[in-house]
């Protein structure tokens, strides 16, 4: 595989309306030279998955704030899943309690990112443990 | 492997779609073999090449016409191109901010490019990708560049039809006689018909883009100006975007008839390709190790001011052109 650009899908699934975080996560990602791709608010599990597979992403990073984050993220990770997708990298954060976690990484999220994670750690986690998928 | 790629891609897998295109994306053997096996199946959809500044609404307005394209039962494709970074290399792709409406239809197929380090307002493999979606049995593509400033006119030599997309404050009459951009629209659109002054701008446009085409009494064997159809549109009331797509479909009828050689606009499009690829080749013959040395002390001769930058070309081009009589 030569040496290209990793490709990284920023979403935010459910309806919480704030994305500040989702964006200055993108713009962090960029700037260590990942090329992403962002929804958009207020997405469902079926258009990140739709959106995922269109772009052939690495990663899925998941943005979500509301609180409805074990209900979408399982349903997100079956999608990909179903998708054939399972080499896809999947990552999380906003607020998301301690507890929840260890039920969020069975469902399939690799890694979950809670307030006051830098840029580096995410992007460095990514470089770390992206999968080479081969076509 | 690939053939197989490219045989599920045609077969409707959209998962193997994109995966081709991020093997022709990033221009590997793989992709490259599929490309000679899609090819000769691509050449039958609308290549419509979108563009305009950065925020007169490109996105927002190749997604209502996706809307409409859908309504009367098209398959519609999407790449929407974003700039890569020139200093780290990555890149926001964000047209799809705008077209997640159509994200879970399976006959729309959206894909962003980051336009790595290709100037012009596309990425190097823009065209490729379109062809695969061509072959894939998407019958209307919309090639969405990169916000353009002026001068950003590759488009017009890879699309059938160009439509230029202005906001209605972009500018008084000079703006639009200008050279560049404009020149090279079938159609221009003044989007945010919503807006204070879009009337005006439309006038204006239209007044100015027909000026040369009624005088050009003198102009002989010499190109003329195309005279573009000017549009009023609003993609976020849905006014006249309709209209926008009953010219587009107007301007397809008038492709088809040209015939199988889908006339100029195609090849335009071959030589645009094939010099890309020619380019390519040639940098990548050159930096084979066995030339390594050659290159070298060429590109520093010419550092130094030793040598002209011709005069190199034509020593490296010489190069190339002896290792192939010896082989």
């Amino acid at each position: 595989m030569t040496d290209r650009p990793l490709k990284v899908l920023i979403a935010k699934p459910g309806l919480d309306g704030h994305d500040r975080g989702a964006k200055v996560l993108a713009r962090g990602l960029r700037d260590e030279g990942f090329e992403v791709i962002y929804t958009g608010l207020r997405q469902t599990p079926e258009m990140v998955v739709s959106a995922a597979l269109q772009e052939d992403v690495d990663v899925v990073g998941l943005s979500i704030l509301s609180g409805a984050h074990m209900t979408l993220l399982p349903k997100i990770c079956a999608g990909l899943r179903e998708q054939g997708m399972d080499d896809v990298l999947v990552t999380a954060g906003g607020i998301i309690p301690d507890d929840d976690i260890p039920a969020l990484e069975q469902a399939g999220v690799s890694r979950v990112f809670g307030p006051g994670t830098t840029i580096r750690e995410v992007a460095e986690f990514i470089r770390a443990n992206v999968k080479r998928r081969e076509v | 492997m690939s053939a197989s790629l490219a045989e599920r891609a045609r077969s409707g897998d959209r998962r193997a779609l994109a995966r081709l295109l991020t093997e022709v994306e990033n221009r590997t053997t793989a992709g490259e073999q599929a490309l000679r096996a899609l090819y000769p199946l691509a050449g039958r959809a609308h290549l419509v090449g979108v563009t305009g500044a950065p925020g007169s609404g490109k996105s927002t307005l190749v997604a209502a016409l996706t809307g409409k394209a859908r309504a009367a039962g098209r398959a519609v494709a999407v790449i929407a191109i974003d700039p890569s970074s020139p200093i780290t290399g990555g890149a926001i792709l964000g047209d799809r901010v705008r077209m997640q409406i159509h994200a879970t239809d399976s006959d729309v197929f959206i894909r962003s490019m980051a336009s790595r380090g290709h100037a012009g307002g596309l990425a190097a493999s823009t065209v490729a990708a379109a062809a695969v979606m061509d072959a894939a049995g998407f019958g209307l593509i919309f090639i969405e560049t990169v916000g353009t400033g002026q001068s950003e006119v590759e488009v017009a030599a890879i699309a059938d039809t160009t439509v230029v997309v202005q906001a209605p404050d972009m500018g008084d009459e000079v703006q639009a006689i200008k050279a560049g951009l404009l020149e090279v629209a079938d159609i221009v659109v003044v989007n945010k018909s919503d807006r204070p002054g879009a009337d005006r701008a439309a006038a204006q446009l239209r007044a100015m883009l027909t000026v040369g085409a009624h005088s050009d009494r003198a102009a002989g064997d010499r190109p003329r100006p195309k005279r573009p159809e000017v549009l009023l549109a609003s993609a976020l009331t849905g006014a006249g975007v309709p209209e926008l797509l009953g010219a587009l479909d107007r301007r397809e009828a008038v492709h088809r008839a040209a015939g199988a050689d889908g006339g100029d606009a195609a090849l335009k499009r071959a030589e645009a390709q094939i010099s890309g690829i020619l380019a390519q080749r040639v940098a990548a013959q050159l930096r084979e190790p066995a030339r390594a040395a050659q290159r070298a002390t060429t590109l520093a001769a010419v550092a130094a001011h030793e040598i002209d930058p011709f005069s190199a070309a034509d020593r490296l081009l010489e190069l190339l052109r002896a290792d192939r009589a010896e082989d």
